[in-house]
């Protein structure tokens, strides 16, 4: 059995499906998520998938502030994933609020609405600095408890 | 003793081959668009990562039809590895096909919903052109055994060679190739979010993704009864069907399910009776 829960473990390192969604960025960050899927960085090549549906995701990547409007959205989206899973911030503005973290509407960053395990700073971050974080975010997603009944 | 070999053959050897297609076809692809791609063995990453998921169920429903949907692709594939009849296969095959389509209109997502009538309507126009194929190859051969296939002297693709091309269009459709990719899609993964396999999560997408396999296996399984005679025939054939394969799923936009309808029907239509026509005639 260990050797099944080695198999796992590597299979979650090797394949990590990734949504991202847009709370409230102004498409920096966005547009450098997306640069990572280009062939340039091909992000294919470890596994990687952009996935559209949070039931088939492993890790979420969410960028911009998180307001009264959209947190609803963000938590929604984080209990419709599996466990395991990863949530990955991206940029000022999901890490702390950024510029905006003053303005009246706007909470913070994303972890004042859903628990954060890796954090990518960055105005916008750079598609190296992403896969940096995405990479980190697998180690901790390999050694998440398997979590099935 | 031989059957049972070969059981276990189609049950083990066939799944396996299957995910290797798969992750071939990935690196191909990726390497069409210039691109490095994931390794050959991705595909069995990603089925053993979803066997381990959370399970997360919308309703029993799903987990019963995924489960039917798997055991008739297996069923369909050994009984083709004991070289049974072709139509009891294709019966076979449908029950599976449709089990899935049902479980996804078992949910209330739209995704779902729409994807699951699409692939009814993929469903609709391969199965015709599945059985006028039979119907072709009983006309030539003589019986709906493949046994018998396999022991025609000459290759079938010399007296049924619009028929191939016929069900070459079955096998794009089947494989949810572009342009026929439209209830749900093995690159872009943001159509209608994931089509009918929306709301299948978990150990249970694993489970669709397997049974995926198996019918590859067996579609290309009747392409090579197309050169039974010998098996660089068999290799060289499906070899190139699946190259094929490949390269109209890179070159082709994907299409509406009306424009599908409308095209395969006439030409596989057309074709089949040009075909046994001059079977019947010849």
């Amino acid at each position: 059995m260990d050797y099944l829960k080695v198999f796992i473990t590597k299979s979650r390192i090797k394949s990590p499906w990734l949504l991202h969604f847009d709370c409230g960025s102004c498409n920096g960050c966005d547009i450098e998520v997306l640069a990572c899927l280009t062939p340039v960085y091909d992000i294919e090549r470890f596994g990687i998938i952009n996935v559209g549906n949070p039931k088939h995701a492993d890790l979420f990547l969410v960028t911009g502030t998180v307001n009264h409007r959209n947190k609803k959205v963000l938590a929604n989206l984080v209990a419709q994933m599996p466990d395991p899973k990863v949530v990955v911030a991206l940029g000022s503005c999901g890490l702390t609020g950024g510029v905006f973290r003053e303005a009246y509407n706007v909470i913070g960053g994303v972890d004042k609405v859903v628990p954060v395990d890796v954090y990518v700073p960055g105005c916008p971050p750079k598609p190296e600095a992403i896969i940096d974080g995405v990479v980190t975010g697998l180690e901790k997603f390999a050694r998440k408890k398997d979590d099935r009944p | 003793m031989r059957g049972v070999i070969l059981v276990i053959i189609g049950v083990v050897a066939a799944p396996l081959l299957g995910g290797l297609i798969a992750g071939v076809d990935r690196r191909l692809t990726a390497w069409f668009q210039s691109r490095y791609g994931p390794p050959v063995w991705q595909p069995f990453f990603d089925v053993a990562k979803l066997f381990a998921k959370e399970r997360l169920l919308v309703n029993t429903w799903q987990v019963f039809c995924a489960y039917i949907y798997i055991t008739a692709a297996m069923l369909s594939v050994v009984l083709f590895f004991l070289q049974s009849d072709l139509l009891l296969i294709l019966f076979v095959q449908a029950v599976g096909a449709i089990f899935l389509v049902i479980g996804a209109f078992s949910t209330t997502s739209p995704f779902s919903q729409v994807g699951a009538n699409r692939e009814l309507i993929q469903i609709l126009t391969y199965e015709p052109l599945i059985v006028l194929v039979f119907v072709g190859i009983y006309l030539a051969t003589g019986s709906f055994k493949i046994s018998e296939v396999y022991s025609h002297t000459s290759p079938l693709l010399k007296s049924l060679p619009l028929l191939y091309i016929v069900l070459c269009y079955a096998l794009t459709i089947k494989l949810r190739k572009s342009p026929f990719d439209f209830s749900t899609s093995h690159h872009a993964h943001q159509e209608l979010v994931k089509g009918f396999l929306t709301e299948y999560s978990g150990p249970y997408l694993a489970l669709v993704e397997i049974g995926h396999w198996y019918e590859v296996v067996l579609i290309l399984g009747l392409c090579s009864l197309f050169w039974a005679t010998s098996w660089t025939g068999i290799i060289v054939l499906v070899g190139l069907t699946y190259l094929c394969e490949i390269l109209i799923d890179n070159v082709m936009a994907r299409m509406t399910w009306r424009w599908m309808l409308g095209s395969v029907w006439t030409m596989g239509l057309s074709m089949s009776f040009v075909n046994l026509i001059w079977l019947h005639g010849g």
